[in-house]
């Protein structure tokens, strides 16, 4: 389809972002355009202004802080794939970034717009959320930073306000071990399910897990039930991985999972139960 | 092990047919050369788009379209009526089927609509963005009608009628066989076994959407429209008929195509606004239709419901076949929507000796996209529905599903033979590429390992199609070739077949080198243009070889014989003792007389050089006909995984052994199966075209419709033998679309298998994960 005519700004800085953000009526900001540029073709948004950050260098690249890894907003997937630490230190992100679309979606999108997008089939929020990550925010009022717990609340809708824009995600490198799965769309390429896993693992025990869900409901989401499971089993605990993918749905009602024409909430309940198990079972694979 | 390909220069002239030389179009199209239709460009050209009906069933009202046109660039803006009061009557050549009715085909709707899609306006603008900014701007007052989008809600009592003459929404209806034998044969038999099988939608989808653009020099009234296209002389006639001008007057050229299979053999509303807009505004006209645009109003392919019983012996021979196909044409019949089913009714023995049949069709019509040919057209649903029933058969009668086939081909010896639903085949050996798929794929052990596999809660699943289908033109069918050997020694040929993507530069340069004596280098394939190519009949039904190459074969004999009366003069011996070997004439026991082939083209352009009675000039076109069609055949096995609790099905094995007669270039040959493969496997496994209660396309993107990407898709372990087809006189069989054909039933009935612990013995395709999820789990979505 063809996009309605639309302005583009190009920002060289957070803070000329913000200001045009705030100067501009009906702007939007463009990242890699991998989401809005389809949103915009298919009509279903109309910006009369386009922002473009993706040029800001500030907000780009993958760093290893003291307590784990930045990831910049405007960072490529294609980028972050290049960095060691984000595979050593946030596995089950890294996997996911991996697992995004094909190599030209990887070339342009960039996680802070992913995250910002918020599609509840997008490979993100369940490994973020495992992840235990933290979404910072500038805004006119300056800097904050939201808990991945709190970030998500709906189908593409954040904690962002008004005005803001995200400049980075911070994730505690992961003591342990860590995998997503996902379980492809065969015609988009999206998530139907996909399932996040951190364990903190100590001596060949499960200390604690956070495991994330995406594609299975509107939004991201934890799966409380298999990790209240996981804390205390030994990784080569026998059926582990199976009984912990058995409790992916334990407390969720059916009208919570998504339904689309390739796939009923009944069936999308049992995906993320086969592939809670395997997030699970490669977690521990890699513990081991 | 895939065919290795050889570069023209190691092959020896004289040898290049039936070697894999690669191809010559992949630097073209490899390096961004290629020039598709929208890479071309007119001073002065202006832009159409078209507005797509919105609903799938609806009267049309008053269309407001003032707001458009005094949109910014907007040059016009066209209704039915604005084609009418031209002059012309505003519709598309109707089908028009015996035993039914015809029902106008309107370029632009006229009072109603019938699917999502079809063109309701038409705007031409300055610039793109223009044009479709501008069809925002149309109002169509639509009132809603009730829609059937599916063959049951079309054929259902009190539905909804969508042509007033097509009573019950029946188009038409036929049958081929003899019903009397075939009721004796069923009151004779020990077994009977029935199956419903459906085909589903599938939605053809080239890389390359539709596109036109159209010139008219009104000095010479002259119409020049380039397009994408599998048929240039039929876009001719149609662009003739429909806009009432003289066909002389016409020319259509064919940019590179993206990919055709069957979706672009007719113009569609597009095609012919585009010209129709180029002589109303005397500017040059584009249309390039979006994705979307081909998802709603190109044609959809395959959807047919079918009922099938065979009638057995005690010991598993067949002994009738009879059955009864509804077919969905959609909105409107196309000339493919009502012969292909016909087409299918008439394949439905497969390979098998069935001594008695009789199927009947009725064609049907609902509020979706037209129905019409895709890679196969009707071939592919026949084998579908004959394959499904051949290992339902077997499993019914605990016979090896392998075995069952065997034990009803057609015997070897047998051929040529006619069907008792009417179709030859020209010649076969399918025992032999059943055998040679059951070795490669190990078929001995299969079952051990299949059941040791359970055992572990593996489901492993096999799966047969033991295929035949008819293609490669017919004795109605002619095809234009041109020879010309310039007075240097270049050749050039040309055909009016239609590259889509198959390399016929390759394949018709590798016969026509061969049949001169020349370099492969030298000879130069032209395509795709209306005044430098004799009239032909495009591309389909994988006529391209057989009959195009067929006619090369022919002018270039032909112009070898031209050759041999000069030699004979410059060599100053009889023409009975000239021979002509490897490009060159020699006198019979006379080693050192000899003349190239070359040197007698350009004697043959100096009229002083030429023996008396003879014309100058080194230039022969051939019209072929065929004696008759060409039945390519062959065994495809799957092997797939299924995994019971997620229904996610992975292919451990995939084997094919095709025959397609004598191969010009095995590594075309393997590509064309490998691709059609991909295919049937996407009907098979991912794809499916549907609609909502309201008839709303609910597919109508590469994002909601699944084409199958590589890592879908399981590697091919392909091999060939080769029967010559007595037809035509390169032996070749048609292979565009024989692995379609094949793939589908292959891995349907290895789905069938692999589930068979959980009693399941039948499944519709696609075999989406839901689908085999709830099968294991004995229930239907
Ligand atoms: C063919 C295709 C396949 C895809 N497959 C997948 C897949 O398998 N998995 C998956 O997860 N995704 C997939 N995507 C989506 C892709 O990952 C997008 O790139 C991503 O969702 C958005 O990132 P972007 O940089 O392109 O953002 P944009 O499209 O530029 O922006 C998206 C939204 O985020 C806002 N935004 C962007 N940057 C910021 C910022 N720094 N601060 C605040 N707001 C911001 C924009 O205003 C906009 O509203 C696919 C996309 C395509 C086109």
């Amino acid at each position: 389809m063809y996009p309605p005519a639309f302005d583009y700004l190009r920002a060289e800085s957070v803070e000329e972002a913000l200001d045009l953000l705030s100067d501009t009526e009906d702007a939007e900001l463009l990242a890699g355009g991998h989401s809005l540029l389809p949103t915009i073709k298919s009509g279903l948004a109309d910006p009369g202004t386009l922002i473009d950050v993706g040029g800001i260098d500030d907000l780009s690249g993958v760093e290893t802080t003291e307590e784990g890894v930045w990831i910049g907003a405007t960072t490529t997937y294609a980028d972050a794939l290049k960095s060691e630490t984000l595979a050593e230190r946030a596995p089950a992100v890294a996997d996911a970034i991996g697992e995004i679309g094909d190599v030209q979606v990887r070339n342009r999108g960039t996680v802070g717009g992913n995250v910002a997008h918020a599609d509840p089939a997008s490979d993100l929020p369940g490994p973020l959320l495992a992840a235990d990550a933290t979404v910072h925010v500038r805004g006119a009022d300056g800097e904050r930073s939201i808990p991945i717990d709190d970030y998500f609340l709906a189908m593409y809708a954040t904690a962002i306000e008004e005005g803001e824009i995200v400049t980075g995600i911070e994730i505690p490198a992961c003591e342990g071990s860590g995998a997503y799965v996902k379980k492809t769309s065969p015609s988009s390429g999206y998530a139907v399910v996909g399932v996040g896993v951190r364990l903190a693992v100590s001596g060949g025990e499960i200390e604690s897990a956070r495991v994330g869900a995406n594609g299975a409901f509107g939004y991201g989401r934890r799966l409380g039930p298999v990790e209240e499971f996981l804390a205390g089993e030994t990784i080569d605990g026998g059926d582990v991985a199976a009984e912990a993918g058995e409790r992916a749905t334990a407390d969720v009602e059916e009208w919570e999972l998504i339904e689309d024409i390739d796939t009923s909430s009944e069936f999308r309940g049992r995906l993320l139960e086969a592939y809670a198990e395997r997030a699970v079972d490669r977690a521990l694979d890699r513990a081991g | 092990m895939p065919v290795e390909t050889v570069e023209a220069e190691d092959v020896r002239a004289g040898e290049f047919a039936g070697s894999a030389v690669k191809r010559r179009e992949d630097p073209h199209l490899l390096t961004g050369e290629a020039r598709y239709t929208d890479d071309v460009q007119y001073p002065r050209m202006a832009h159409l788009a078209l507005l797509g009906s919105q609903y799938g069933h609806a009267e049309i009202g008053a269309i407001d379209t003032s707001a458009a046109e005094e949109s910014e660039g907007v040059l016009a803006v066209y209704t039915h009526e604005d084609l009418t009061e031209s002059g012309i009557d505003g519709t598309m050549p109707a089908a028009d089927p015996e035993n039914g009715v015809a029902v106008e085909r309107p370029l632009l709707a006229r009072e109603r609509v019938r699917y999502q899609g079809q063109p309701v306006a038409a705007v031409v603008a300055e610039g793109r963005y223009d044009a479709f900014r501008a069809l925002d701007l149309i109002e169509v007052e639509y009132d809603r009608l009730e829609a059937a989008p599916e063959l049951e809600d079309a054929l259902a009592e009190g539905a909804p009628r969508l042509h007033d003459a097509a009573e019950g929404n029946v188009c038409f209806e036929s049958e081929t066989g003899d019903e009397e034998a075939t009721e004796e044969a069923f009151s004779d038999a020990d077994h009977t076994v029935a199956l419903t099988v459906a085909n589903n939608r599938v939605i053809p989808t080239a890389m390359e959407p539709r596109a036109a653009v159209a010139r008219y020099r009104k000095s010479e009234d002259a119409l020049i429209v380039e397009l994408s296209s599998q048929n240039p002389h039929s876009v001719q006639d149609r662009l003739s008929d429909v806009l009432d001008v003289p066909e002389h007057r016409v020319t259509v050229r064919v940019p590179d195509v993206g990919g055709g299979f069957g979706a672009k053999l007719q113009p569609y509303s597009g095609h012919l606004l585009s010209a129709w807009c180029a002589m109303a505004l005397e500017r040059p006209i584009k249309w390039q239709a979006r994705r979307t645009d081909d998802f709603q109003s190109m044609v959809h392919a395959r959807h047919q419901e079918t009922e099938i019983e065979a009638a057995l012996s005690a010991e598993g021979d067949l002994l009738g076949l009879r059955g009864h196909i509804d077919a969905d044409l959609g909105g409107y019949a196309t000339g493919g929507g009502v012969g292909i089913p016909q087409g299918t009714a008439a394949m439905l023995c497969g390979q098998y000796d069935v001594p008695a049949g009789h199927v009947s069709v009725r064609g049907v019509f609902t509020n979706t996209a037209p129905i019409s040919a895709y890679r196969g057209a009707g071939r592919p649903e026949a084998a579908y529905v004959i394959e499904r029933l051949g290992s339902a058969c077997a499993r019914e009668l605990e016979i090896d599903p392998a075995e069952f086939r065997r034990r009803n081909f057609i015997p070897s010896k047998e051929f040529p033979v006619e069907t008792a639903l009417g179709r030859s085949y020209d010649s076969g050996d399918y025992e032999k590429t059943l055998d040679r798929a059951l070795e490669i794929v190990g078929y001995d052990g299969f079952r051990q390992r299949q059941e040791a596999a359970r055992e572990e809660e593996k489901y492993l699943g096999i799966g047969f199609s033991s295929y035949v289908e008819v293609c490669g033109g017919s004795s109605g069918d002619m095809e234009g070739g041109l020879v010309r050997m310039n007075p240097e020694g270049g050749v050039v040929v040309g055909t009016g077949t239609q590259d889509t993507g198959q390399g016929h530069a390759t394949s018709f340069a590798q016969v026509v080198a061969d049949e001169l004596g020349v370099d492969y280098d030298a000879v130069e394939v032209i395509e795709g243009d209306t005044d430098r190519v004799p009239e032909g009949g495009g591309t389909a039904g994988s006529r391209s070889l057989p009959m195009g190459g067929g006619a090369l074969r022919e002018a270039a004999g032909r112009l070898v014989e031209k050759g041999r009366t000069i030699a004979a003069h410059q060599l100053e011996a009889s023409e009975a003792d000239i021979e002509f070997d490897d490009g060159e004439f020699r006198v019979r026991g006379v080693p050192d007389r000899t003349v190239t082939i070359e040197a007698v083209a350009e004697a043959a352009y100096s009229p002083g050089d030429l023996p008396e009675g003879v014309d100058a000039g080194m230039e022969e076109t051939a019209f072929f006909t065929p004696e008759g069609s060409t039945a390519p055949f062959g065994t495809h096995v799957a092997i797939v995984e299924v995994d019971p609790d997620t229904g996610e099905l992975g292919f451990e094995r995939y084997v094919a052994v095709d025959d397609v007669g004598t191969q010009i270039n095995p590594k075309l040959v393997e590509g064309q199966i490998k691709g059609g493969i991909a295919q049937g496997i996407g009907q098979a496994v991912y794809e499916e075209g549907r609609y909502d209660e309201n008839a709303n396309l609910a597919t109508g993107s590469l994002q909601d419709y699944a084409m199958p990407k590589s890592w879908q898709l399981p590697e091919v372990d392909w091999e060939s033998t080769e029967t010559p087809s007595p037809n035509n006189p390169l032996g070749a069989k048609g292979v565009g679309e024989a692995g379609t054909i094949a793939a589908m039933p292959a891995v349907v009935n290895a789905a069938i298998d692999a589930l068979s612990p959980f009693g399941v013995d039948d499944l519709d395709a696609p075999l989406s994960e839901e689908t085999l999820w709830r099968a294991a789990r004995g229930e239907t979505r």
